[in-house]
């Protein structure tokens, strides 16, 4: 399991921003190790955030995005203590879900 | 009790379950990825890209920002954002055009949602940043051009 995500969720003035920070190789698959082969493609292809049970987000990630992959938006309405949700799948399968309460 | 797993099994987007299937070797990864526009992210030049989110020829629009640097030392990290003025923003595209694999980044946006994304992509050599928006069905496209020192793809 990979290392949990960062997640920062603040409401002002009726619009909340979110500012999730991945642990993610999020390896392109071009690179070469120093015995010359290929290292292969391991990134993050999806990506869901949920206020609540409610989809705020959808991302589709290619490998052009940097490692521990950096994301921040905002939504209308969420109060403190709602709950926010994140949740990625790599190319490999892997998923991790995290959650935190809106401050 | 695993709560965070509850929830993912419960959130019957089919993605956590499909994910953890897939985890679990019952699937293969591949399948596991219906969902994601494998097309698009494959794509080697622009007008690709574009046929593949099915946006044809998108019209350039000045409502379109797009916040990059205009010179990058690191090519690793580039923070790019993208914020849309357009009425009815359904979804983002952030391309950069001299990557391998051009595509970075699709973002849906759902009502209630601001078009306005920001995240961090690598940047293999001097290229344009293109920003693509759907809004209202129609797609709209903005670029900047970033300057990288130091690429950020390859050893």
């Amino acid at each position: 399991m990979a290392s949990p995500m960062r997640i920062r969720a603040a409401a002002k003035d009726g619009v909340t921003e979110v500012r999730v920070l991945m642990s993610h190789v999020m390896e392109t698959g071009q690179r070469k190790d120093s015995s010359g082969a290929v290292i292969p493609a391991h990134f993050i292809t999806e990506l869901t955030a949920k206020h609540n049970d409610k989809v705020v987000l959808a991302a589709e990630f290619g490998p052009s995005v940097s490692t521990n992959p950096y994301l921040a938006f905002k939504f209308n309405g969420g109060a403190k203590g709602d709950k926010l949700s994140v949740t990625w799948v790599d190319n490999k399968g892997e998923t991790r879900s995290d959650e935190v309460q809106v401050a | 009790m695993n709560h965070q797993r509850r929830d993912t099994l419960k959130a019957g987007s089919g993605l956590g379950v499909l994910g953890l299937l897939a985890a679990a070797g019952f699937i293969k990864p591949e399948l596991a990825h219906a969902a994601w526009n494998q097309a698009a992210f494959d794509a080697k030049n622009m007008d690709a890209a574009f046929t593949a989110f099915g946006a044809g020829k998108p019209a350039e629009s000045a409502d379109i920002q797009i916040t990059a640097p205009d010179i990058a030392e690191n090519g690793a990290v580039v923070p790019v954002g993208v914020v849309s003025k357009l009425p009815k923003t359904e979804q983002i595209v952030i391309m950069i055009e001299k990557n391998p694999n051009m595509v970075a980044a699709s973002f849906a946006i759902p009502e209630g949602t601001l078009a306005d994304v920001q995240t961090r992509v690598k940047m293999g050599q001097t290229s344009d940043v293109y920003a693509m928006v759907k809004a209202d069905g129609k797609f709209y496209v903005a670029k900047k051009e970033v300057k990288v020192t130091l690429g950020g793809c390859g050893g």
